[in-house]
């Protein structure tokens, strides 16, 4: 068969990836622009070289009222990388102990962390906060991601990836005078590695764009994530600096966008095999 | 199922499942019996006289017009969200799924807007289709269009569900493409040499052996629709103009929150989660079932 270009799939492709990257580009350009001529309605595709230190300047400033884009930046890191390992760790432990012991109340400790999955955050925000101000948890940092960290899908995806584990392999381990400890750090960390690292995409993504649960439990600028602070910017009673809040938002997209494009491979693999 | 071989103990295995059942009961299951028991009570202004009143925290929102027209709202806006959403995700994913060159540079060109926060997203429509400085906005506003979508309700309800749907676009992109793909290849061979083509060969063919990947995704797409577009909205339109665009999630957040009305806050919290029991509840049942076909 002769190769031949396939016009229809390329022009649909193209037009799907436009409605995607031009947003984006108009973001980039925008942040390069002068903010008075944006406001008049002068916002143009085309970015204004000799203003990429915008990027440096609002990364390094501080906002009137707020702390300073780096501040925020931090801040979301650290929820990110805490709600992603915390996560992991007490995801991978509970789905080792439900799948490889027998223990009393088993199966309603899995049920418990099972009907979790039907109580997201958003549900029950009320009643939540009421919760995170009985243990004095408001505006602290634990206050923020603790509630987080808790999680049914990730409890779910490594007890299907243990349960796929041939029973051969725990009796040679065990024969080999392996206790349940080092069973655990030598043959299903490794084994779960490729899980932890889609896992690892996902949940970083998720805690660095929270926004309901930061806004309500963290009303301390310091405690500002950069999502929060870009919100802020808009929704004020000030006039938007608009060159600023495209150089902010920029600088919110990176992180999560690379995490996602760099490791892209696991990254869909675990999605699409973990969340059904 | 369950495994054959185990370790013996139970003292490890109950250290071990501790920290995730402790955060469980203390911020999902006793929130969430607050929220039923709040429901069912009433609070003076003040907050310092509890009544129990039943059913009528219930009975007052089905009373409510506010509450019932929030609620097709949010009907309406779920579904326009989902139905957009997974209808340019399938068409992109189709073809993303043909031999063509390049597909590895699209299919990542389409893959990264997974990682934009709602908010962010809210930011990029801005952009543009804020009246003052949206660069679409100005197009249209050429054309003739009267457009100010913080004035004009249904110019806001369509904002708000482009920016969302747009979002979602990408989720919905990885699950189609990794079911067309998941399609064996023999299937497709034997439907071409029966002579059934384009079209046909997609519907008859493609349709079915995507559908338990198409009602996973209807069930997400609506509880994503439902609930995290709060901060596109929330950045958006902050569910005006009046209450144009104001969905349940706006709703309880509004009344919990801004105006402290307790009771009734708890129970559109309950209504909320039993419509999410209904859908995941569905879910499961539905894909479990196809499993074991």
């Amino acid at each position: 068969m002769k190769p031949h270009t396939d016009w229809l799939a390329h022009s649909i492709l193209c037009t799907g990836v436009a409605l995607f990257v031009l947003p984006l580009w108009l973001l980039l350009a925008g942040a390069t622009q002068d903010g008075g001529a944006i406001a008049r309605g002068e916002l143009s595709f085309v970015p204004d070289l000799r203003n990429l230190g915008i990027f440096w300047s609002v990364l390094t400033d501080r906002a009137p009222g707020g702390s300073p884009v780096w501040r925020m930046m931090l801040v979301s890191a650290a929820l990110a990388l805490a709600i992603a390992f915390g996560k992991i760790v007490i995801s991978f432990l509970s789905a080792y102990a439900v799948s490889f012991f027998r223990f009393p109340f088993r199966m309603l400790c899995f049920w418990t962390i099972f009907i979790t999955l039907m109580l997201p955050v958003e549900v029950r925000i009320v009643p939540t906060y009421a919760v995170m101000a009985n243990f004095g948890l408001i505006n602290s940092f634990t206050g923020l991601a603790m509630p987080l960290i808790a999680s049914a899908t990730a409890t779910l995806l490594f007890r299907q990836v243990f349960l796929m584990i041939p029973d051969e392999l725990v009796e040679a381990a065990r024969m080999d005078g392996a206790g349940p400890l080092r069973f655990l750090r030598d043959i299903l960390l490794p084994l779960s590695a490729a899980n932890m690292a889609a896992l690892f995409v996902i949940v970083f993504v998720y805690g660095w764009n929270q926004y309901l649960w930061p806004l309500l439990v963290a009303t301390d600028p310091k405690l500002d994530t950069i999502v929060i602070g870009i919100v802020k910017m808009i929704g004020g009673d000030t006039v938007t600096d608009w060159n600023r809040v495209m150089a902010a938002a920029v600088l919110a997209l990176l992180p999560p966008v690379l995490v996602v494009v760099l490791m892209q491979k696991w990254f869909v693999k675990g999605l699409t095999e973990g969340d059904k | 199922m369950e495994r054959r071989t185990i370790f013996a103990g139970w003292v490890l295995p109950v250290c071990l499942v501790a920290p995730q059942l402790l955060l469980t009961v203390f911020f999902f299951l006793w929130p969430a019996a607050q929220a039923m028991w709040f429901s069912l009570v009433r609070q003076d202004a003040f907050g310092i006289r509890t009544e129990f009143v039943g059913f009528e925290n219930f009975a007052d929102l089905f009373a409510d017009p506010l509450y019932l027209d929030s609620a097709l709202r949010t009907v309406v806006f779920c579904t326009a969200v989902a139905g957009l959403a997974m209808g340019t995700a399938l068409l992109l994913a189709v073809f993303a799924d043909r031999e063509i060159r390049g597909r590895a540079i699209y299919r990542t060109l389409l893959i990264w807007p997974y990682a934009v926060a709602p908010a962010i997203a809210a930011v990029l429509w801005v952009l543009l289709l804020n009246p003052q400085i949206g660069v679409v906005a100005h197009a249209l506003k050429s054309v003739g269009v009267l457009w100010d979508y913080k004035l004009n309700d249904t110019q806001a309800m369509i904002v708000v569900i482009l920016a969302s749907a747009w979002k979602q676009v990408s989720y919905n992109f990885i699950f189609f493409l990794a079911g067309l793909q998941s399609i064996p290849k023999t299937v497709i061979e034997a439907a071409r040499m029966d002579g059934a083509r384009g079209w046909r060969r997609f519907r008859t063919i493609t349709i079915p052996l995507l559908a338990p990947t198409i009602f996973f995704l209807v069930v997400v797409n609506i509880v994503y629709a439902a609930f995290d577009t709060f901060a596109t909205i929330q950045a958006l339109t902050h569910g005006g103009p009046g209450k144009a665009t104001e969905t349940l999630m706006l709703k309880v957040y509004r009344d919990g929150l801004i105006n402290l009305d307790l009771g009734s806050s708890s129970a559109q919290s309950v209504i909320l989660m039993v419509a999410v029991v209904v859908l995941t509840g569905l879910q499961f049942r539905f894909i479990g079932r196809r499993n074991a076909e």
